[in-house]
C-alpha cells in the first residue's frame, strides 16, 4: 500500500542514504560486538591432544566439532569468531577444564581430517603444552610451605613434575620444595594449573612454542656424555 | 498483467488452497529442521545419528560426509585431509553432483530459513532495491575463497564463512557469529535483494558450478497456461532462471540455468499450475 505512486527521486535517495547509513552502523556495531566479545576473552587457550603444531592445525581441522563431542568431561570447546584462535576449532582452557587424559584418547580417534593425530601411541605422548611455574612470588612451596597439589595431582607424578628439596636461606633451617616441571614427560593436560590454589594459578600451561627456549646449536655440556654433550 | 509483488502467491491460495500452495516450502523446511534435529538429538538425547556439524560429520559411525568446499579450502592451504573428510567431501559432493542444482542451499543449508525471512520481509513490507550486485559475483569471490586458501596457507573463508556459522552455533552454541548472521540478515533485507544466497555465498556457486547436471529441477511443462502474473518471478531467489523457460517458447521448459536450487516456490505459487519438479530422463519431463 505504501508506496503505490513511484517515489520521485529526492525521496529514493533519501531512502537509499537511510538504508545505507543503517547498514554501515551495523556494520560498525559488529565490529565493535565482536572488539568486545574478543576483550572478554581469557585464559591460555590450548590444542586437543595430538594436535599438529599451531599453523598446521588450523589448515588441517575442518571446524566439525566432533572432538568436541566426543570429549566426555566437556574439555573442549569450538572458538568463536572472537577467540582468539580460527573461528570454529577446538581448543581447551586449563584453569577451567583441563584434558582427563583418557587412555583412549575419544577425541583424537574421532578426528576426521588428520588435525588430531589418531596414531598417537598413548595419551602419554601428547604434547598440549608445557606447565611452567610461573609466577614464583606466590607460590607457596616457594615460600617454604607444603603445598604441593599442582605435584600430587599431576598424572604423570614425578615424572612430569617433581619437588627439588632446596635450603631455605629465609629460615635458615628449613627445606623449600620446589615444584619442577620437565617437558620430556610433561603432556600439557593442564591439572595442575586448574589445581593451584592460588587465586590465580602459580603454574600455568603454555602452548610449546611459547613456553621452551631454545639453545644455540653450537653450545655443548660437559657433563652430558650422549651426542657430544647434546642431551 | 502482472500482480504487485507483495501479493505474490494470492492467486495460487485461492484457486489451489493452503496446502498445494505452500507443498514444497513446508517440506523444504522439515528437510532443514530434521537435519538439523539429526544433529542435535545426539547432544540431547544421546541417540547419535549425526556425529559433528554442517562442515564435516559421520553418519549412524560409519558414512562420513564433508562440505566439499571445506575439504578444497583445506587441500588448496596444503593439507592433505585425512581419508575420512576427503571420502566425506566425495560422497557429499558426488550425492549433489547426481541429485542436481544447489538442492543443499534450499533442502538443507542451515542459513536458508534466514535469507528466506529476509526475502520474505522485503516483499511484505514493499522495500525496493537498494543496491545491486552482478550474480556473477559468487563465483569471482569462490574463485578467491580457493586462491586465498592457496596463497595464505590457512582458511581464510572459515573465519567469516555465515554457512558454518550457523550450522557450529545452531549445534554447539552461537558465540560473537551471531553478530555476522544478523548483519547478513540486514544486508538481505535492506541492501540487496537476495543477496547472501543470490549474490554472494561461494557455497551455493560450488554447488551451482557442480549440480548443474543432476537429475532433479523444474520445469515450466504448462507454460502455455502462463497468464504473466509475474508471481514466480517475484518468489524465486534467482529470477533470471526463469526468463527463458516461461516466458521463452523457443527455449526448452526445463530450467536449465545452474543459479536453480530447486526450491520448487514457483510450483507452489503459481495458480496455473504451470512449473512440476521433474527428474531428468523422467518420461514427460524432457528437455523440449
Ligand atoms: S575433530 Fe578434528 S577436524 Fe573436527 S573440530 Fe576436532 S580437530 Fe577439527
Ligand atoms: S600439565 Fe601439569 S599436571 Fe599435566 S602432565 Fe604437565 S605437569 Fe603434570
Amino acid at each position: 500500500m505504501a508506496r503505490t505512486d513511484a517515489p520521485g527521486p529526492a525521496r529514493r535517495r533519501f531512502l537509499r542514504d537511510v538504508t545505507r547509513a543503517a547498514c554501515g552502523l551495523s556494520a560498525v556495531l559488529v565490529l565493535l560486538g565482536i572488539r568486545t566479545e574478543s576483550s572478554r576473552a581469557s585464559g591460555v587457550r590450548l590444542r586437543p591432544p595430538g594436535a599438529l603444531p599451531e599453523p598446521a592445525f588450523s589448515r588441517a581441522c575442518v571446524r566439525c566439532g566432533q572432538c568436541v563431542q566426543a570429549c566426555p568431561y566437556q574439555t573442549l570447546k569450538l572458538a568463536t569468531l572472537a577467540s582468539g584462535e580460527a573461528a570454529g576449532t577446538p581448543y581447551f582452557v586449563a584453569r577451567e577444564i583441563p584434558c582427563e587424559m583418557c587412555e583412549e584418547i575419544p577425541c583424537a580417534v574421532v578426528c576426521p581430517s588428520g588435525a588430531l593425530d589418531s596414531g598417537l601411541p598413548s595419551i602419554d605422548a601428547a604434547r598440549m603444552g608445557l606447565a611452567v611455574l610461573l609466577d614464583q612470588e606466590n607460590c607457596l612451596n616457594f615460600q617454604g610451605l607444603r603445598c604441593d597439589v599442582c605435584y600430587r595431582v599431576c598424572p604423570a607424578i614425578d615424572k612430569a613434575i617433581t619437588l627439588t628439596p632446596e635450603s631455605n636461606s629465609r629460615t635458615g633451617k628449613h627445606a623449600r620444595f620446589l615444584p619442577t616441571v620437565h617437558s620430556s614427560d610433561c603432556t600439557g593436560c593442564g591439572k595442575c594449573e586448574q589445581a593451584c590454589v592460588l587465586e590465580q594459578a602459580a603454574i600455568k600451561v603454555l602452548p610449546r612454542e611459547l613456553a621452551k627456549g631454545e639453545l644455540g646449536h653450537h653450545y655443548r655440556f660437559s657433563w652430558l656424555e650422549g651426542a657430544d654433550g647434546k642431551s | 498483467m502482472a500482480n504487485r509483488r507483495q501479493e505474490a502467491g494470492r492467486d495460487a491460495l485461492a484457486v489451489k488452497g493452503w496446502w498445494r500452495s505452500y507443498r514444497w516450502l513446508l517440506l523444504r523446511r522439515l528437510c532443514q529442521v530434521m537435519v538439523l534435529a539429526l544433529f542435535l538429538c545426539g547432544s540431547w538425547s544421546g541417540v547419535w545419528i549425526l556425529h559433528g556439524n554442517y562442515s564435516s560429520s559421520l553418519l549412524l559411525d560409519t558414512v562420513p560426509l564433508s562440505d566439499p568446499l571445506m575439504v578444497l579450502q583445506s587441500l588448496a592451504s596444503g593439507h592433505l585431509p585425512a581419508t575420512l573428510a576427503l571420502s566425506g567431501a566425495l560422497i557429499v559432493g558426488g550425492f549433489y553432483a547426481l541429485a542436481g542444482r544447489r538442492l543443499f542451499c534450499s533442502w538443507v543449508c542451515p542459513v536458508n530459513p534466514l535469507t528466506d525471512l529476509a526475502a520474505w520481509l522485503r516483499r511484505r513490507l514493499g522495500i525496493t532495491a537498494s543496491a545491486s550486485l552482478p550474480r556473477w559475483l559468487r563465483y569471482l569471490i569462490l574463485a578467491l575463497v580457493l586462491a586465498g586458501s592457496l596463497l595464505t596457507g590457512s582458511l581464510l573463508w572459515e573465519w567469516v564463512n555465515p554457512v558454518s556459522i550457523a550450522g557450529r552455533g545452531l549445534i554447539f552454541g552461537f558465540g560473537a557469529g551471531i553478530f555476522l548472521l544478523l548483519a547478513l540478515f540486514l544486508f538481505d533485507l535492506l541492501v540487496v535483494e537476495h543477496g547472501w544466497c543470490g549474490h554472494l555465498c561461494p557455497l551455493g556457486a560450488f554447488y551451482g558450478l557442480t549440480g548443474g547436471a543432476g537429475a532433479l529441477g523444474v520445469t515450466a511443462a504448462g507454460r502455455e497456461r502462463c497468464t504473466r502474473c509475474m508471481d514466480c518471478f517475484h518468489v524465486c531467489p534467482e529470477p533470471q532462471v526463469l526468463r527463458a523457460p516461461v516466458l521463452d517458447k523457443q527455449s526448452p521448459a526445463r530450467i536449465a540455468g545452474r543459479d536453480c536450487m530447486t526450491c520448487g516456490r514457483c510450483v507452489d505459487v503459481c495458480a496455473e499450475e504451470v512449473f512440476k519438479i521433474t527428474i531428468r530422463w523422467s518420461s514427460g519431463a524432457k528437455d523440449e
